[in-house]
């Protein structure tokens, strides 16, 4: 578990100096994930490795970690009352176009391509 | 012997202690009602738990400022985390390969289409293009949504809470609204959530399926990318 923890945090820890360094705007944790995606797959560590099981364990309550930034949402209740119809509307509506645009290109390309679906 | 019910109380909500605890019991509650619900959707674990503690801080007239001398150490742990999130990518990278193009056209689609409405549609209902501003970024996951917002002029702490509120539609409804319009394909789905909701919409993701999980985590930093590229110059066809 401590070896797993280590390798994330080190992986985020380049990432944090990466886009500091490189004055990107993207966060160090997604730089982050893209080195240890390539670390895994360069050394194909089995399941029970201390490597992945240390990210097994922080994906396990991954809902747990987005509490206290949502509870950020009770300094703000004044401000969505006040503007409620156009914040409701502006964020359901993107949401709902966003993800079905998503899906819809997806589902369009993957056809055209020829691929099978990938079905539970 | 005099009881000090004041200072013990004052004590107590600015430790660290009082935020970590309730943020953890509130977790466990949130997660207990929804497993007795049969895993009911609107009893999200993430929306109850932050409706739980936010509803306890609002009783009790603790603010978020004090809560947070706590759960700053729960939020310290998302950065690991979304490193994480490469572990169910690499599992399933051979499905992950050859689905390239169609994640790259579905993201970028999806993308410049949440942007566009987002914008147009909180400036027309409310005539302040601070406030979409705000809006136009809050799909992309929140360092990138909230650098976006203060470099181009939006409220960066408003853009904050669209960005959390984006997330729990998608933790709550996403599945269901995709299943709503027949798609079935769980790449699509994972792809869409991620996109849509970011990484709150990935932990729900997971425990849909482990390719939804990997696809969502995808589309959460490809599309944390698209934005930051696509944004600003959109702003420049639609200001």
């Amino acid at each position: 578990m401590v070896v797993g923890l280590i390798s994330l945090l080190l992986c985020q820890l380049v990432g944090e100096l990466v886009v500091r360094t490189l004055d990107l705007t993207l966060p160090g944790p997604i730089v982050g994930m893209v080195l240890y995606f390539v670390v895994l797959q360069v050394r194909r560590p089995p399941t029970d490795s201390p490597l992945v099981r240390g990210a097994q364990g922080v994906l396990r309550h991954l809902p747990l970690l987005y509490v206290p930034a949502g509870v950020g949402v009770i300094s703000y209740l004044g401000v969505l009352g006040a503007q409620a119809l156009p914040i409701a509307a502006g964020l359901v509506l993107s949401w709902l176009a966003g993800l079905l645009v998503t899906a819809g290109g997806a589902v369009l390309v993957l056809r055209l391509t020829g691929q099978r679906s990938v079905l539970r | 012997m005099t009881f000090q019910l004041d200072a013990a109380w004052t004590w107590m909500v600015g430790s660290p202690l009082f935020g970590v605890t309730l943020t953890l019991v509130a977790y466990q509650l949130a997660r207990l009602l929804w497993e007795r619900t049969g895993r009911h959707a609107l009893l999200n674990p993430v929306l109850l738990a932050i409706v739980l503690a936010g509803g306890t801080l609002l009783l009790l007239g603790v603010d978020y400022g004090t809560y947070m001398e706590g759960g700053q150490y729960i939020a310290f742990l998302l950065g690991p985390a979304t490193v994480a999130l490469a572990l169910p990518l690499h599992l399933e990278s051979r499905l992950v390969r050859r689905a390239a193009l169609p994640v790259v056209v579905g993201i970028v689609a999806g993308c410049v289409t949440s942007i566009v409405v987002a914008f147009t549609v909180t400036e027309w209902l409310s005539g302040d293009s601070e406030l979409a501003l705000s809006m136009a970024p809050k799909s992309a996951t929140t360092p990138v949504s909230i650098a976006l917002a203060e470099s181009l002029g939006g409220i960066a702490s408003l853009t904050a809470v669209f960005t959390i509120l984006a997330g729990i539609l998608g933790a709550v409804a996403g599945p269901a609204v995709l299943s709503l319009f027949r798609v079935r394909d769980l790449r699509a789905r994972g792809l869409a959530v991620g996109a849509a909701s970011h990484g709150i919409g990935t932990s729900r993701a997971l425990e849909e399926s482990s390719v939804e999980g990997a696809f969502s985590g995808l589309a959460m930093g490809l599309n944390a990318l698209a934005t930051a590229i696509a944004l600003p110059l959109l702003l420049l066809l639609l200001t």
